[in-house]
């Protein structure tokens, strides 16, 4: 119903509770997705380094942390660098920007959600997971807008229930998933099986 | 929150055009995604109802210039910003800019100063603070003037007095200010080795020749044909065997100069080796 646009980048964005359900996801991710993903999670405890190692013991993707100007790639994943916003140029690249915090957070959810509905419009997918405050619930409602896809993680699973509730009180959400579910979710959207 | 979106892509290259033939501000290279923020939000502050508002007021009221430059520039900036690298240059780098008689330091796009003051603590506590100019320059008039003044909030003061310990600074870091309500104001001596000015890496020439320039964080607002052209500009400002230092997510790799410069470890530092 919903697969007749095709998927040319999937977001996803957490906060609290969100890097449990990546490790639980990443493992079960075909390798040859048709679309990269770009993953925005708030973790001031975390120094990228060591979540970079972590996602990417656990994925079959690789798993980069994304840099300014750089190229993306199908079946990439990349993580928002600490204390950055990052920005889509066009389809296919992206910038960084250190510009004043959004919600409190650098990077923000909201900032990449909203970049990259206005360059991928309707083929923007967008996955927003567990966490304790509304960073990403504007950028799922302007990627909403867009006729993009709105995925939430099904709150009664959500370590932190607030963020996933926030959205699915507030929007139109298209799917609610439970952890796991998102991968084979996330396979069947690629266009290469 | 997230700004409305009422910026055109379109309009946004006229605008440009305009200012650069007017002003002679050359914005057209610049990320245009950053851009595109920066246009809706001073939009939403100065309350222009379109896109068209804003142009009119810019082509027409020269004096609103100097505002659009000021929030259209990206301001962000810390004392100690990523420690580590501060660090290396205590450690490496300094030591080994000590072995000249003289230094000149170039800290491009220094913003409200933070960076300057940062390595002026560093040069104190070298002993090379007597021997050393440290040029500061921005595009932006208004963050230079409040560069020069020694005053910052105090209620950043925590963040940087961590910041400075994990640098490896070992004084107590309120000791280089004094508080005053809501203000640090550092004290004098540090900025009398500082020289504020403006300076457009966009169309301004190399000026002199350093052993260190600094340019963190500016590079990422520009695209790769302007981040080269500004490389270049590094390269003849650079004294052979000196050292340029970028922010964290910034590399010399895949750039025109690459090849005639050696990275420090894995420290955003290269070196000029020929
Ligand atoms: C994000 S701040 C970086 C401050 C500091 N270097 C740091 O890393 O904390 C970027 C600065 O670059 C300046 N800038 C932007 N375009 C410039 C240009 N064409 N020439 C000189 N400075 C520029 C801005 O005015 C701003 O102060």
């Amino acid at each position: 119903m919903m697969n007749r646009k095709t998927t040319e980048i999937l977001l996803i964005g957490g906060s609290a509770g969100s890097i449990s359900v990546l490790l639980e996801v990443l493992p079960h991710l075909n390798d040859h997705l048709s679309f990269p993903i770009m993953v925005v999670v708030h973790r001031k405890a975390h120094p990228e380094s060591i979540l970079e190692g972590l996602l990417g013991f656990r994925s079959r993707l690789p798993v980069e942390e994304a840099y300014d100007k750089m190229t993306l790639k199908a079946n990439y994943i990349y993580l928002v660098p600490a204390d950055y916003h990052l920005l889509f140029e066009n389809k296919q690249m992206v910038s960084l920007d250190c510009s004043e915090k959004v919600n409190y957070s650098r990077p923000s959810i909201d900032v990449t959600f909203q970049s990259a509905a206005q360059i991928y419009m309707k083929h923007t997918v967008a996955l927003l997971l567990s966490g304790a405050n509304t960073d990403g619930l504007e950028g799922l409602r302007y990627i909403a807008q867009q006729q993009g896809t709105v995925l939430v993680q099904d709150p009664d699973t959500a370590e932190i229930a607030y963020m996933p509730q926030q959205a699915l009180l507030n929007l139109q959400v298209d799917t609610v998933l439970k952890p796991e579910e998102m991968a084979s979710f996330i396979n069947q959207l690629s266009t290469n099986y | 929150m997230i700004e409305l979106d009422i910026v055109k892509n379109d309009d946004m290259e006229m605008l440009l055009k305009d200012i650069s033939h007017l002003y002679g501000y050359d914005f057209t290279q610049y990320s245009k995604a950053s851009l595109k923020r920066r246009l809706n939000r001073i939009c939403m502050l100065d309350k222009f109802a379109s896109f068209a508002e804003l142009r009119y007021r810019l082509i027409h009221d020269g004096a609103y210039l100097s505002r659009f430059i000021e929030e259209i520039t990206v301001n962000v900036t810390e004392m100690f910003r990523d420690p580590h690298f501060y660090a290396t240059l205590r450690h490496h780098i300094l030591p080994i800019l000590g072995t000249y008689p003289f230094i000149r330091i170039w800290v491009a796009g220094c913003s409200t100063g933070e960076e300057a003051y940062s390595l002026a603590i560093l040069l104190k506590e070298t002993n090379l603070f007597e021997k050393t100019l440290i040029y500061a320059t921005d595009i932006n008039p208004s963050v230079l003037e409040k560069a020069s003044k020694s005053i910052f909030p105090l209620n950043q003061m925590k963040q940087y007095s961590r910041n400075y310990i994990l640098s490896g600074g070992e004084k107590d870091f309120s000791s280089y200010y004094v508080s005053m309500y809501d203000v640090a104001k550092f004290h004098s001596g540090l900025s009398s080795k500082m020289i504020f000015s403006t300076h457009n890496l966009v169309s301004d020439s190399s000026f002199n020749e350093f052993q260190l320039i600094l340019c963190r964080n500016v590079l990422i607002y520009f695209d790769k044909d302007l981040q080269n052209k500004v490389f270049k500009l590094f390269d003849d400002s650079l004294q052979p065997f000196g050292f340029l230092a970028l922010g964290a997510k910034e590399t010399l790799r895949f750039s025109n100069i690459e090849q005639r410069y050696k990275q420090w470890n894995e420290d955003r530092i290269w070196k000029k080796i020929s």
